[in-house]
């Protein structure tokens, strides 16, 4: 079965062509009996090939020479491992689950079928991200889910937000791409080669060529696993480039469940932790990984506790989780990173599914002002939702948790304790949103428009399963693959994938740090329920009184601002210049001028054309004896 | 046996013959028989040159002139129906698209 | 014999031809064309060439001239569009002097060297073991085989151009 990975990322790529041939015009309102099942037997197939690699087989095929020039060789091939069956099982399945709601979410969406057409991109590009066998095929996936992104977040093209944001993001990622492209140059440059086993195989055997100081005394390695990270922080919205997500939420909900929570953003972990072998030979990038990972997880933080958009909130808090998987990649524990990837998958796609029935419940109503008391209509979604924003906060024993507070504990005892700070802060953060959050929506009178509060309804069969799926996944899956902590089942099984975490430099006392841990989302789970349960009207009281720290945070530290003033503008300005100033007198009338030289020299030898076919016939033959004639006797 | 210069002389003709037709009629179907004549001159000492070589690439090569000239007489004759239709007339002297 | 009937069809398929430059008619003028092929047809058999000669009454008699004839009476030009013949002098002196020009140019410069030179292994003797036509096809399906597949293409760019040109208008 494993030799037949290439089905997995094929059965989306068959729906993309159906859908996008016939879709239009035929399938229509019966584009999903397409692309679910598409999704559906992706997931059968990676279930499969999962038993296989748990049993101990692992795959590095080569299907066919891509690229042949030279030296320069990439073939298409799979990669099978350990790590990159837990990635395609993420994907398949909440990729699967999200199809299934979309027909209940995007029911009656005149771009049915388009949106279908996307989302199998989506997978494909996605599966061909984590199942590649070396670098430039994964960046393929790279740039092809980045294209989906781009397409889903403008999925609304007719509202100008959507198209903006969509354009933001691909933008964004520019950044971020162009240094992980500069780092597979450097890679090849280095290493010759971009498959993962030879360059892995290189980086074990010689290490020294990779890690002897180089340009500016900082060794390749570091150069290039710096560049990688580049493309990572664009990828995966890490500062200072994470300033595309939240505008992204413009994009239909289960978009934002499947691209911009559960899979697409955490590309950037994954080629982390993929790069890991490259990783570990460069501790100054690792330092940065981590002390990045840990700034974003508490500055979202911060911004989550005050945003009112149901979607913004999230979008801030996945930005925060994804900062703790870099936390934990960058102090050396990529299991762990791995493993709150797949919880955080959960999790995170089950809240957004469960904001979009919200927003589906209120015909598209986002902002939290304007909800509330929605647990008695919407009951299912209360409580699975409730379930989300649980595990979210790391509270025992739900999925968060494991994963989270091992992050924290592998910062600790490598003696990183500024970042475990930082983290634990960035913990009591989480709590205290995730709770405002439910509270806000489900709690509490309904403050919205007093129309809808009479025909609220919960969510459809369609819509419903998926969050059940999901709950029940965010409640066990922690426990189940992360227990005993740093020796569950999901390290044992990632293990041989990975790097060796270093070893631990303090000690401390495991049970000791999870109760910490757990204290802290207990006392941000309280203060969270006394702000917004029982006092409600202090929440405003506070911020008036600490008015200037809450318009920084409302103004999300006025970082699109000050991008906008201080890069895109100049740019823009530049841009003009080079436009009115170099293109239109410089280039142009170097082109016109050319013509207009030609037309004044040319007006006399054209009377040369006669238009008379003796003329031509008596030159031709005259030019054909001339050329012979120089041919045969001139030499 | 008839020798190599017979052959070669009669080529020639049969070419001189096809590009004074090129170079004085002005029937436009004409200057194009002409052609085709201009052009069987040259397979005919082609293949003249293969018998007395013993080789056969001569041979080859008309079957490339043949493919080649029935090419140029279905575009040709294309042509010629177009200028027709537009000119009313296959005259070349009354065509002079190409004056500068 | 040989030269007896080298002697008929040279003449048939000269005078052909110079009554394919001089008659005022299109019609005379392709039906002398199509005489002076056939001459040419039977000095290829003359010439050991029967693959050749059979393709080429086939090509020339059989296709392009009727497409030719096809196309004149298409046209029906009127009798007032054929003019009398008149030979521009300088036409005729300067197109025999180039043409001569060209000829003994090739005459000097290829003659010496090739009749002279090596001869190739398909004497008189091989060809009639093998067989004409089976030794041409092995020539061109081997040593020529890309040459001759992408003649095709040639056909093919040729039968598209003949259709974009010939259609009225393009829609």
């Amino acid at each position: 079965m494993i030799q037949y990975i290439w089905l997995v990322p094929a059965f989306p790529l068959v729906g993309v062509v159906i859908n996008g041939l016939f879709g239009r015009s035929y399938l229509r309102e019966r584009a999903h009996l397409v692309a679910v099942p598409a999704a559906g037997l992706s997931f059968l197939v990676a279930l499969l090939i999962a038993l296989e690699v748990v049993a101990g087989r692992t795959l590095d095929l080569h299907l066919y020479p891509w690229i042949v020039a030279g030296h320069f060789q990439v073939p298409i091939g799979f990669l099978v491992d350990p790590l990159a069956t837990v990635m395609m099982l993420t994907v398949t399945f909440v990729g699967l689950l999200i199809h299934i709601y979309s027909i209940g979410y995007m029911h009656g969406d005149p771009g049915y079928p388009r949106f279908f057409v996307y989302m199998n991109l989506f997978m494909f590009s996605m599966l061909m991200l984590v199942l590649a066998n070396n670098y430039l095929l994964m960046f393929l996936g790279w740039e092809g889910v980045g294209l989906c992104s781009y397409l889903l977040i403008g999925f609304w093209y007719e509202k100008k937000t959507a198209t903006d944001a969509g354009n933001k993001a691909f933008l964004v990622n520019r950044v971020g791409d162009a240094g992980f492209l500069l780092g597979l140059f450097l890679l090849w440059t280095t290493c010759g080669t971009l498959q993962y086993a030879e360059v892995f195989a290189r980086a074990a055997a010689l290490p020294a060529p990779l890690t002897a100081p180089a340009v500016g005394g900082v060794s390749l390695v570091t150069w290039i696993t710096l560049l990688l990270f580049i493309g990572a922080m664009g990828k995966s919205a890490q500062l200072p480039l994470y300033v595309w997500l939240p505008d992204a939420m413009e994009g239909p909900t289960p978009v934002s469940a499947l691209i911009h929570a559960a899979t697409m953003v955490t590309a950037g972990v994954y080629m982390v932790a993929r790069s890991s072998p490259l990783y570990s030979l460069a501790p100054p990038t690792l330092e940065l990984v981590a002390t990045i990972g840990a700034l974003t997880a508490l500055f979202a933080a911060t911004i989550a506790c005050v945003q009112t958009d149901i979607k913004r909130v999230i979008a801030y808090s996945t930005i925060s989780q994804l900062g703790y998987m870099f936390l934990g990649a960058g102090v050396g524990a990529y299991a762990s990173g791995i493993f709150h990837l797949a919880t955080h998958a959960f999790f995170k796609a089950l809240l957004f599914l469960g904001a979009g029935a919200v927003i589906h419940a209120l015909h598209g109503e986002q902002d939290l002002q304007r909800m509330g008391g929605l647990r008695r209509p919407l009951k299912l979604t209360a409580y699975t939702f409730l379930i989300g924003a649980a595990a979210n906060a790391g509270v025992f024993p739900l999925a968060g948790f494991w994963s989270k507070d091992e992050i924290l504990f592998a910062a600790f005892t490598t003696g990183h304790y500024g970042l475990w700070a930082l983290g634990l802060a960035g913990a009591f953060l989480t709590a205290f949103y995730m709770t405002r959050l439910y509270c806000l929506t489900f709690e509490g009178p309904f403050r919205g428009d007093p129309a809808h509060a009479r025909h609220l309804h919960d969510a459809p069969p369609s819509m419903a399963l998926p969050l059940l799926v999901l709950a029940l996944g965010s409640v066990v899956v922690g426990g189940l693959l992360g227990y005993p902590p740093e020796h569950g089942l999901v390290h044992q099984f990632l293990a041989p994938s990975l790097a060796a975490a270093p070893e631990a430099a303090g000690h401390a006392s495991a049970g000791l740090l999870a109760g910490l841990s757990l204290g802290v989302a207990g006392a941000g789970i309280g203060a969270g329920t006394l702000l917004y349960l029982r006092w409600r009207d202090v929440p405003e009281l506070l911020a008036a009184r600490f008015q200037r720290a809450y318009r920084l945070l409302w103004h999300q530290y006025y970082v699109d601002e000050v991008y906008w003033d201080w890069i895109a503008s100049p740019l823009m300005r530049l841009s003009a210049f080079l436009w009115r100033g170099f293109d239109v007198t410089i280039v142009d009338g170097a082109v016109d001028g050319v013509a207009r030289l030609l037309e004044l020299g040319s007006w006399r030898v054209r009377r040369l054309q006669t238009g008379v076919v003796f003329n031509y016939v008596l030159s031709i033959l005259a030019g054909a004896v001339l050329l012979l004639g120089y041919l045969v006797l001139g030499r | 046996m008839v020798p190599l210069w017979a052959y070669l002389f009669l080529s020639a003709f049969l070419f001189a013959v096809g590009v004074v037709g090129v170079a004085t009629r002005r029937n436009a179907l004409v200057i194009f028989m002409s052609i085709e004549l201009m052009l069987n001159a040259v397979n005919l000492s082609f293949v003249a040159f293969a018998r007395f070589l013993h080789s056969l690439d001569g041979q080859v090569f008309v079957f490339f002139v043949m493919t080649v000239a029935a090419a140029e007489v279905a575009v040709g004759l294309a042509i010629i129906i177009a200028i027709f239709r537009n000119a009313e007339t296959v005259n070349v002297d009354e065509v002079h698209l190409l004056k500068g | 014999m040989e030269w007896a009937l080298f002697l008929i069809f040279a003449l048939v398929a000269a005078v052909a031809a110079a009554g394919m430059v001089l008659q005022r008619s299109p019609i005379y003028s392709a039906l002398c064309l199509i005489l002076a092929l056939f001459a040419q047809g039977g000095l290829y058999v003359l010439l050991h060439a029967e693959l050749i000669a059979a393709v080429h009454i086939f090509v020339y008699a059989g296709a392009i001239m009727v497409l030719f004839l096809f196309v004149i009476m298409l046209l029906d030009l009127r009798p007032e569009s054929h003019p009398p013949v008149q030979f521009n002098r300088v036409g005729v002196l300067a197109g025999f002097v180039l043409a001569g020009a060209l000829l003994v140019e090739l005459a000097l410069g290829v003659g010496p060297r090739i009749i002279l030179g090596p001869r190739g292994p398909y004497d008189l003797e091989t060809l009639r073991m093998v067989g004409n036509t089976q030794a041409v096809g092995r020539v061109l399906f081997g040593e020529y085989l890309i040459p001759f597949e992408l003649t095709s293409v040639i056909l093919l760019a040729a039968m598209v151009g003949a259709m974009v040109l010939a259609k009225r208008r393009l829609e």
